[in-house]
C-alpha cells in the first residue's frame, strides 16, 4: 500500500488545467490526505504551457514533491517537458488522436488514449478533463465515486444532467484504463481529517477577515489580486469595505486613511506595486498610523516575471522610504501561517501604530495547501492597542488632545475622527505633541527618539526550528517564506542519512530577533541560507545582524523557478563536505 | 455651549499678510459652523503646500499628508467613517500636478466629500515655482523665458472627469465662498471648490485685482441651469474660466451607495469581534 501520490496534469493555458487540479485536490483533500500543489503559468491567458502539481500524503507536507507518480499529458509539450521528472513505474495518461496503445517508455507505463475523441461520444468536448481525472482515480487504485461530493457541489445548480455527465466521464475514463488490465498504483486512504484547502492569498485575507479588518484598497497585481477580490466579495458580508484604488500609491494612501479613521486596514500588493507604495509607507510611520500591507513577492526589477517567483524584495521591504520608518516584517512560509500571522499583524500595527508588512511569495501566495480547520483561538485575540474610548478622552480633557504625547514606552494614546474629546491633527511633517508641526530640534529629536525607540522592546519568537528537538546543529539551514517546504524534505532526508541538520525558518524579518538564533547559527559548523534572489538578501542580512563570517554560504536561485529537492541537495552536496 | 469661531481656532498661521488661504479658511471654518458641525465632527485632510496647512491653522480633526496625496487618504476617512464631513483641500500644483492623477479618479468615484482647492497658479511654499494652472507664458525661476505649457482648467477637468458638483470661488469674496463650500458640503457625492486665492508674495499677475475686473458671477449669467453640463462647457470657455458660483450640479449617487451592504453606521465605531458563523460559512468554501 501506498502512502502518498504525486499527480501532474500538463497542457496548453486555457484547457482547464486549473479547475482539472482542483478538482483532484479537493477530492483528495476531502478523503483526509494533505496537499502540497504547485501551479506552473505564463502572462498571458490562452496558450503557452501550463501545469498543475499535486501531492497527496498521510503526512503533513508543503512540497509538491520533484517527481510524478501519474502524468496527464494532454499534449506532446507536456510530455515533452515532464517526462523527465516521472518516477520510475510511474503512469502517463497521454492524449494521442490518432492511436491507442499502451507502452513501456522512459521507465514508465505510457497509454496513449484520446480523452477528446471519449468526451465526442458523451456528447461534450468540455467533459474530455473529467475524463482523465476518471482515469488518474483508477490509477491510484481509488474508486470514482469519491468524486460525487464535489461534483454535485460544483454541478447540481445547473441540473442533474451536468451531474450525471461529469460522472459518466468519470466513469468512463475509469472504466477504459481498467480494461487495459494494468495494475494500478494502491493508495491507501488516511482517516478523515477537518481540514480545507486553500492558497496563501486566501488563508491571509480569511484571517484578515477573522481579525477585524474591514477595509481593504488595492490595486490588481500577480500574485497578489486573489487577495482584493477575496475581500470585494467577503468584507461586506461582515459589515467592511473593498475599494479598488487608481493604483498602488492610493491602495496604500486609503488604507492609511481608513486605519486614521480607525478601522482596521490593509492593502495587498506585488513587488512593482510596493515600489509605488513607498511614499505612503513613510506618511503611515511619521504620522503613527496603523496599517497592514501585503507584498506577495515576484521576480523583479520592473516589471520582472510577472508570473513568475522570487524573495527579491527583502531589501526593499526593510529599507523602502527616506528617512527612519518605523516597522514591522513578518514572513509566514505555509498556507495556515498566512492565515494565523494575519491576527498578529492587525494586532502589531495598532500596538505600535505602524504599518506592517506581510512578505508573501508568489508560491505561497498562488498553491493550494491543506489546512486543518480554523479554530477561533489560534487567532490572536484583537487588542487595539491605545486606542482610547470615549469616556477616557472626557476625563483627560484636553482642548488640542497630544496624539503624539511623549510617553515612557514610545506609543501614545490614539483617538480617532468622530470622538468628541480627541480632536487633533495628523501629521507627515515632524510636529509636537497636539500633532501641529514643527522644526524645533528638540521636539524632532524626542519625536524621532520615540517613534523609532517604541519598537526597541518589540520581542517575538522570530524563527521556528524544524528539526529533531531544538539544538545546535552541525548544518543549519535558514530560509524565508515558500522554501520551508522544500527545506523541510532536504533536512529529513540528511537527517535520514545520518547528517546533524535542522532548518531555522525566519519569521520575522524586521525588527531582526536575534534570540535563540544566534545561539543555534553559534553551534553551528555551517550555516547554509537557501533564498531566491541574486545578491543574497537574507544572507546579508543576517552578516549585518550577527556577523556570520565566513561558515555563511548561500544557496541562491533567481530563474523564476522554485527549488527542488533535488536542486538543493546538488547544491550543497560540496558545501556539506568542507570543514570550515 | 453652542460651537463658536473660537472652537475651529487651531495653530498660529504663518501665511504671508494677504495671502488668499486665510479666505479660504475662513469660509471653510464658517460653512462648518452656518451646518452647526461641532469640530469632531469634521475631518480636513490636506495636502503640502501652504494650502496644505489648512489642517494646522484650523481646528478639527485633521490629516496633514504628503504633496499631491489628500484626496484617497480623505475618501478612506469618509468610508471608514460616514459619520463624517470630510473636507480635502490643497493648492493648485497639489491637486493638478502631483495629484491629478487621484483627483481624476475621485471625481469619477463620487465618494461624498467635499474638495476645496487654494488655486493662486503658482508653488507658494516652494518659492514661486511655475504651476500647472499658470498662465501659458508665465514667468518664474522655473519658465524664465515664459512657460510653454497650456495651463489646467480646473473647471473643465472636473467636467470631463465626471464631478457631480463643480463650483468656483474667490478669496476676495469670503461671504459668497461660505456659501459655496456649505453647498458643496451638502451635495450627496464628490463636490469640488476651486478657489482662486492669490499668492501676493509670489504671483503678480493673478492678483485680487486681477480677479475683481475678471470674474463674472454665474448668477449674473441670464438663465444659466447649473446642470446642463453642455452649457457649463460653453460659459467656461466662453469666459475662460473666469467664473465664480455653482458651475455643475448632478445628483448622482455616491460611490458608497454601490457598495453590497454598506453598513448604516460608521464602520470605525462598529463591533469587529469575529462571528463564528460569518466565519463558518467563509470556511465551508474552501472545504
Ligand atoms: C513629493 C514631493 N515633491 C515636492 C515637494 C515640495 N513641494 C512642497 S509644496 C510644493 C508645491 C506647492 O504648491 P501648491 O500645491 O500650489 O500649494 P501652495 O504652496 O501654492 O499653496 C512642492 C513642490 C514635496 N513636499 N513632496
Ligand atoms: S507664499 Fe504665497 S501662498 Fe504662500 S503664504 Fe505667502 S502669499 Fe500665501
Amino acid at each position: 500500500m501506498k502512502s502518498e501520490i504525486t499527480w501532474k496534469i500538463g497542457g496548453q493555458q486555457g484547457e482547464g488545467i486549473d479547475s482539472t487540479g482542483e478538482i483532484l485536490a479537493t477530492t483528495l483533500m476531502q478523503q483526509g490526505f494533505q496537499i502540497a500543489s504547485y501551479k506552473h503559468f505564463a502572462s498571458r491567458i490562452k496558450g503557452g504551457h501550463t501545469y498543475y502539481h499535486i501531492r497527496a500524503s498521510h503526512t503533513p507536507i508543503h512540497y509538491q514533491g520533484d517527481t510524478t507518480d501519474i502524468l496527464v499529458a494532454l499534449d506532446k509539450e507536456s510530455y515533452e517537458h515532464n517526462i523527465g521528472a516521472m518516477s520510475s513505474g510511474g503512469f502517463v495518461l497521454m492524449e494521442n488522436k490518432k492511436e491507442e496503445k499502451v507502452e513501456e517508455a522512459d521507465g514508465c507505463t505510457v497509454i496513449h488514449a484520446s480523452f477528446t475523441k471519449m468526451a465526442e461520444e458523451l456528447g461534450n468536448k468540455i467533459i474530455r478533463n473529467m475524463i482523465a481525472l476518471g482515469s488518474t482515480i483508477y490509477l491510484m487504485g481509488l474508486h470514482y465515486d469519491i468524486f460525487k461530493p464535489l461534483v454535485e457541489r460544483k454541478f447540481l445548480r445547473k441540473g442533474q444532467s451536468l451531474v450525471d455527465l461529469n460522472v459518466n466521464a468519470l466513469k468512463k475514463g475509469y472504466e477504459y484504463v481498467q480494461n487495459l488490465g494494468l495494475t494500478p498504483y494502491k493508495l491507501e486512504t488516511p482517516q478523515p481529517k477537518q481540514q480545507a484547502l486553500l492558497t496563501g492569498n486566501e488563508a491571509f485575507a480569511f484571517g484578515a477577515v477573522a481579525s477585524g479588518c474591514r477595509f481593504l484598497s488595492a490595486y490588481p497585481i500577480t500574485p497578489a489580486s486573489e487577495i482584493m477580490e477575496y475581500m470585494k466579495k467577503n468584507l461586506p458580508k461582515v459589515g467592511g469595505v473593498a475599494v479598488q484604488a487608481e493604483d498602488e500609491l492610493a491602495g496604500l494612501l486609503m488604507a492609511v486613511g481608513a486605519g486614521y479613521a480607525g478601522v482596521r486596514s490593509m492593502t495587498s500588493t506585488s513587488g512593482p506595486g510596493f515600489s509605488l507604495k513607498t511614499e505612503a509607507i513613510g506618511l503611515a510611520g511619521v504620522s503613527e498610523t496603523p496599517v497592514v500591507i501585503v507584498n506577495s513577492q515576484r521576480g523583479g526589477p520592473g516589471t520582472g516575471l510577472p508570473t513568475k517567483y522570487e524573495q527579491g524584495d527583502l531589501n526593499t521591504m526593510i529599507y523602502a522610504g527616506h528617512g527612519d520608518i518605523p516597522r514591522i516584517v513578518l514572513a509566514p512560509s505555509t498556507v495556515e501561517e498566512c492565515m494565523y500571522m494575519a491576527s498578529t499583524a492587525f494586532n502589531l500595527a495598532e500596538k505600535y501604530q505602524c504599518p506592517v508588512i506581510v512578505a508573501l511569495d508568489l508560491v505561497l501566495s498562488l498553491n493550494k495547501q491543506t489546512c486543518p480547520d480554523y479554530q477561533a483561538d489560534r487567532f490572536e485575540p484583537i487588542d487595539r492597542g491605545k486606542l482610547l474610548t470615549e469616556e477616557q478622552l472626557a476625563e483627560l480633557d484636553e482642548f488640542r488632545f497630544k496624539r503624539y504625547r511623549l510617553t515612557e514606552d514610545g506609543i501614545s494614546p490614539r483617538a480617532i475622527p468622530g470622538q468628541k474629546g480627541g480632536v487633533h491633527t495628523a501629521n507627515s511633517n515632524e510636529h509636537s505633541e497636539t500633532g501641529h508641526i514643527t522644526e524645533e530640534p528638540e521636539i524632532r529629536t524626542a519625536m524621532m527618539n520615540k517613534r523609532l525607540g517604541k519598537l526597541q522592546p518589540f520581542k517575538m519568537k522570530g524563527y521556528e526550528f524544524i528539526g529533531q528537538d531544538e539544538h545546535p546543529v552541525e548544518t543549519l539551514f535558514i530560509g524565508f517564506g515558500s522554501t520551508r517546504g522544500v527545506l523541510e524534505e532536504v533536512v529529513n532526508e540528511l537527517n535520514a542519512q545520518g547528517e546533524d541538520t535542522a532548518l531555522a525558518q525566519i519569521k520575522v524579518l524586521y525588527p531582526f530577533q536575534a534570540e535563540g538564533l544566534k545561539e543555534l547559527i553559534d553551534g553551528a559548523r555551517r550555516v547554509i541560507v537557501v533564498e531566491n534572489n541574486w545578491s543574497g538578501q537574507l544572507s546579508g542580512m543576517l552578516q549585518k545582524e550577527l556577523q556570520v563570517g565566513s561558515k555563511l554560504q548561500t544557496v541562491k536561485k533567481y530563474s523564476g523557478d522554485p527549488f527542488t529537492k533535488t536542486e538543493i541537495l546538488e547544491q550543497i552536496a560540496q558545501k556539506m563536505k568542507e570543514v570550515v | 455651549m453652542a460651537v463658536t469661531l473660537k472652537d475651529y481656532r487651531g495653530d498660529v498661521s504663518t501665511w504671508c499678510p494677504g495671502c488668499g488661504h486665510f479666505g479660504v479658511m475662513s469660509g471653510i471654518q464658517k460653512a462648518c459652523l452656518n451646518l452647526g458641525l461641532e469640530p469632531h465632527e469634521v475631518a480636513v485632510i490636506s495636502g503640502i503646500g501652504c494650502s496644505g496647512k489648512v489642517s494646522e491653522y484650523m481646528r478639527s480633526y485633521g490629516f496633514h499628508t504628503l504633496h499631491g496625496r489628500s484626496l484617497p487618504v480623505a475618501q478612506a476617512v469618509k468610508l471608514a467613517n460616514s459619520g463624517l464631513k470630510v473636507i480635502a483641500s490643497g493648492g493648485d500644483g497639489d491637486g493638478y500636478g502631483i495629484g491629478a492623477g487621484h483627483f481624476t479618479h475621485a471625481a469619477r468615484r463620487n465618494v461624498d466629500m467635499t474638495y476645496v482647492v487654494m488655486d493662486n497658479r503658482v508653488y507658494g511654499l516652494t518659492k514661486g515655482q511655475t504651476s500647472p494652472t499658470s498662465m501659458q507664458g508665465y514667468v518664474s525661476n522655473t519658465s524664465p523665458e515664459g512657460s510653454g505649457e497650456r495651463e489646467v482648467k480646473p473647471l473643465e477637468l472636473a467636467l470631463g472627469a465626471g464631478a457631480s458638483f463643480v463650483a468656483q470661488g474667490f478669496s476676495g469674496d469670503i461671504k459668497g465662498l461660505i456659501d459655496l463650500i456649505a453647498e458643496a458640503m451638502k451635495h450627496p457625492g464628490f463636490a469640488l471648490v476651486n478657489v482662486f486665492s492669490p499668492c501676493v508674495t509670489y504671483n503678480k499677475i493673478n492678483t485680487y485685482d486681477f480677479y475683481r475686473e475678471n470674474i463674472v458671477d454665474i448668477n449674473d449669467l441670464e438663465d444659466y441651469d447649473p446642470s446642463d453640463k453642455a452649457a457649463a462647457y460653453a460659459k467656461i470657455i466662453e469666459h475662460d474660466g473666469l467664473l465664480k458660483g455653482i458651475v455643475y450640479k448632478q445628483e448622482r449617487p455616491a460611490y458608497h451607495t454601490y457598495l453590497k451592504d454598506y453598513p448604516e453606521t460608521p464602520i470605525a465605531f462598529n463591533d469587529i469581534e469575529p462571528d463564528s458563523q460569518v466565519l463558518d460559512e467563509l470556511w465551508s468554501a474552501f472545504k
